[in-house]
């Protein structure tokens, strides 16, 4: 199965967030739970869907995700810049996707 | 400029306070999502991929230095220390919170600025050519006219739900500058034979997944009844548009599928019971709105021709800028300066804080204190002594903003595209950063003339790529970016939508088939005055297909 992460964005400031093991709402993809079978993937899911309730994100996705040596990326491009930022260095002091991520 | 008065000022502030209240409410858990974010979007709110972004409204694209400074403020005080200005003549922010949206708006009002209508199905903020009330060839100055349609569209209850979002507008030269045969509805000012001020109408055009050119339904509207027609324009596509299908709701759609004589017909009758009401427009108060517009005292400075001439002589950089950015004013001593937001190799559109600060400091020096947002997404100052050219020009360079490519190659349109833009498939402004610096060598732009590259990272073409000279539109297939080039498009008085010329390129290739286009354009162009659009529509597709596919090869 593919392996799978819960993604949305923070009510408050629209920042992307993810999921992690805790069941916090962290800034790092890299910090999410990952879900490796179909019961955790249900889990995740009835999380996002209790968060979304409870007011605390929107946007709420469950996301495809591989493991290349020990670091997660999305499948999906989009998914990707989501979780690294714009791929272009945008105002001062960013210096794109392969800078770090601008504080929220 | 127009300046808000008790009732604006009223109306704008009661917004503000009530969309404080559902933001409270909002992040209090009284309003659930699916309550507020019609809300927020009816005051420019949206959710993209990595924050909201706000989105406010710049009525005709034109601005004062005192609400330039503002939106630099903004861009510092909430933001990243920048903004976007887009092909709608707004500023985009791409990082404000929800929290502090109430407060942003509060401080725009204190400047008679807000970001209603810049989203829903509603009339969006109408539009209008950059160089209005400044330009040689205008007939009359289009801004007291969509000033007017702004006033009468604002929260119009007839009209606030619309089957889709619709967009106006309006011209007042010969010389298209603001694309009006893409928009629902065109508005292109003239005079007829008794020198009576009226409009040419066109309506049912737009871009998006099905681009249309609009049709002339009147060709000559008298100005008092502009409210009136509009009105029956807008109760025929309110009752007939499709609802039941929102890639078919827009009028372009209601256009075509009625035929543009029916649907003349339709609104002749909707007009003939409206001509006579209150929404005949009365002389008086066009010309109370026109005094808003009135130009600024222009003196005679007719020593800037020599000073001009002289400074030119001097500097070669200074020389090209002002043969590539400054157009001829209809005051003989004056320019038109277009500030480009294309640096090579940059973001099309961005302009940092420090930037519009510097922008706001130029205009109250020696423009006038006007500014202007292009939907080309460059800034103007519309009224420039020749006499002062040179300081500005000075100035500029000092906040980089000097690129001399106005209508040049690297002045590209490029929408945010998946960079930023939850609807995107595929980025934009990367690939108009390779072409602009593939090509940004002043001489070798110079050698192409005029050429104008629109980019769009989806279907929905915020990036115009339909009317580009070349168009990019970024489509994602089997999960990465691919894009499709259009040739020959143009949103000016001869519009057309530009035609695709074969499979797309993965994002690596594109510059190269950039460049293999305009390496054949170069090649059978007849002489140097003969522009890449020109040169198309005599020679058409076929050779460029050939370069690019090889002639053999049949382009799939």
């Amino acid at each position: 199965m593919v392996s799978k992460v819960l993604t949305a964005n923070r009510l408050s400031d629209g920042i992307s967030v993810w999921l992690d093991a805790a069941g916090n709402w962290v800034e790092q993809l890299q910090d999410a739970f990952i879900a490796r079978h179909a019961e955790a993937v249900t889990a995740l899911e009835a999380t996002g869907k209790q968060a979304f309730e409870d007011n605390k994100v929107v946007d709420v996705n469950v996301v495809d995700v591989e493991e290349v040596n020990g670091t997660l990326r999305p499948l999906r491009m989009r998914e990707r810049i989501r979780a690294e930022g714009p791929s272009i260095p945008y105002a001062a002091g960013y210096n794109g996707l392969s800078g770090p991520k601008h504080a929220a | 400029m127009y300046r808000y008065d008790e009732f604006d000022h009223a109306f704008v502030s009661s917004r503000v306070e009530q969309f404080r209240d559902q933001v409270e409410r909002r992040l209090s858990g009284e309003l659930a999502e699916d309550a507020f974010k019609p809300l927020r979007l009816m005051n420019g709110v949206y959710l993209q991929l990595h924050a909201y972004m706000l989105r406010v409204a710049i009525p005709y694209g034109t601005l004062s230095s005192r609400q330039m400074r503002m939106l630099a403020h903004i861009a510092r005080k909430y933001d990243r220390g920048y903004g976007h200005f887009t092909t709608r003549q707004n500023i985009q922010y791409n990082w404000p919170r929800l929290s502090d949206t109430p407060d942003i708006l509060q401080e725009l009002a204190g400047v008679e600025m807000h970001a209603l209508q810049t989203s829903g199905n509603c009339i969006r903020n109408v539009t209008a050519d950059h160089f209005a009330g400044a330009a040689a060839d205008e007939v009359a100055d289009p801004r007291p006219y969509a000033e007017i349609l702004r006033q009468w569209s604002s929260v119009h209850p007839e009209f606030s739900f619309l089957p889709r979002k619709f967009k106006i507008a309006v011209t007042g030269a010969e010389r298209d500058r603001a694309a009006i045969q893409v928009h629902d509805i065109g508005l292109h000012l003239k005079k007829d034979e008794n020198g009576r001020i009226g409009f040419a109408v066109y309506v049912g055009g737009g871009q998006g997944r099905t681009p249309m050119i609009a049709k002339k339904i009147r060709d000559f509207l008298p100005e008092e009844d502009l409210l009136s027609y509009t009105t029956a324009i807008m109760r025929v596509y309110n009752l007939h548009g499709r609802r039941d299908n929102k890639y078919k709701a827009r009028i372009k759609i209601l256009v075509h599928e009625t035929g543009a004589e029916e649907l003349s017909r339709q609104v002749e009758v909707e007009f003939a019971a409206l001509k006579d009401t209150e929404l005949k427009l009365p002389e008086a108060d066009i010309q109370a709105i026109s005094t808003y517009f009135a130009p600024p005292a222009l003196e005679n400075r007719a020593e800037g021709w020599e000073s001009l001439a002289r400074w030119k002589k001097t500097d070669s950089d200074f020389a090209r800028w002002v043969q590539q950015n400054v157009q001829p004013h209809k005051h003989p001593d004056y320019g038109m300066v277009t500030i480009s937001l294309k640096p090579i190799g940059g973001i099309p559109g961005d302009a940092s804080d420090a930037q519009m600060d510097a922008v706001a400091d130029i205009a109250e020096e020696y423009a006038f204190d006007e500014i202007r947002v292009s939907h080309e997404q460059n800034l103007i100052l519309p009224h420039v002594a020749l006499a002062d050219v040179e300081p500005v020009y000075r100035a500029l360079v000092v906040a980089g903003l000097a690129t001399a490519n106005a209508g040049l190659i690297t002045d590209i349109i490029a929408c945010p595209g998946l960079d930023y833009c939850a609807l995107a498939n595929a980025r934009s402004i990367p690939v108009a950063q390779e072409i602009s610096t593939r090509f940004g060598a002043p001489e070798r732009q110079a050698e192409i003339g005029e050429l104008k590259i629109k980019i769009s990272g989806c279907i929905n073409a915020c990036g115009h790529h339909h009317v580009g000279h070349i168009g990019l539109l970024g489509v994602e297939k089997k999960g990465a970016e691919l894009y499709q080039i259009t040739l020959g498009g143009s949103g000016d008085e001869n519009t057309s939508i530009g035609e695709i010329i074969g499979r797309g390129f993965e994002p690596e290739k594109v510059t190269d088939a950039v460049e293999t286009i305009v390496d054949t354009y170069l090649g059978l162009r007849r002489d140097r005055q003969e522009t890449f659009l020109e040169a198309y529509r005599r020679v058409g597709p076929q050779p460029f297909k050939d370069a690019l596919y090889g002639s053999a090869q049949e382009a799939a």
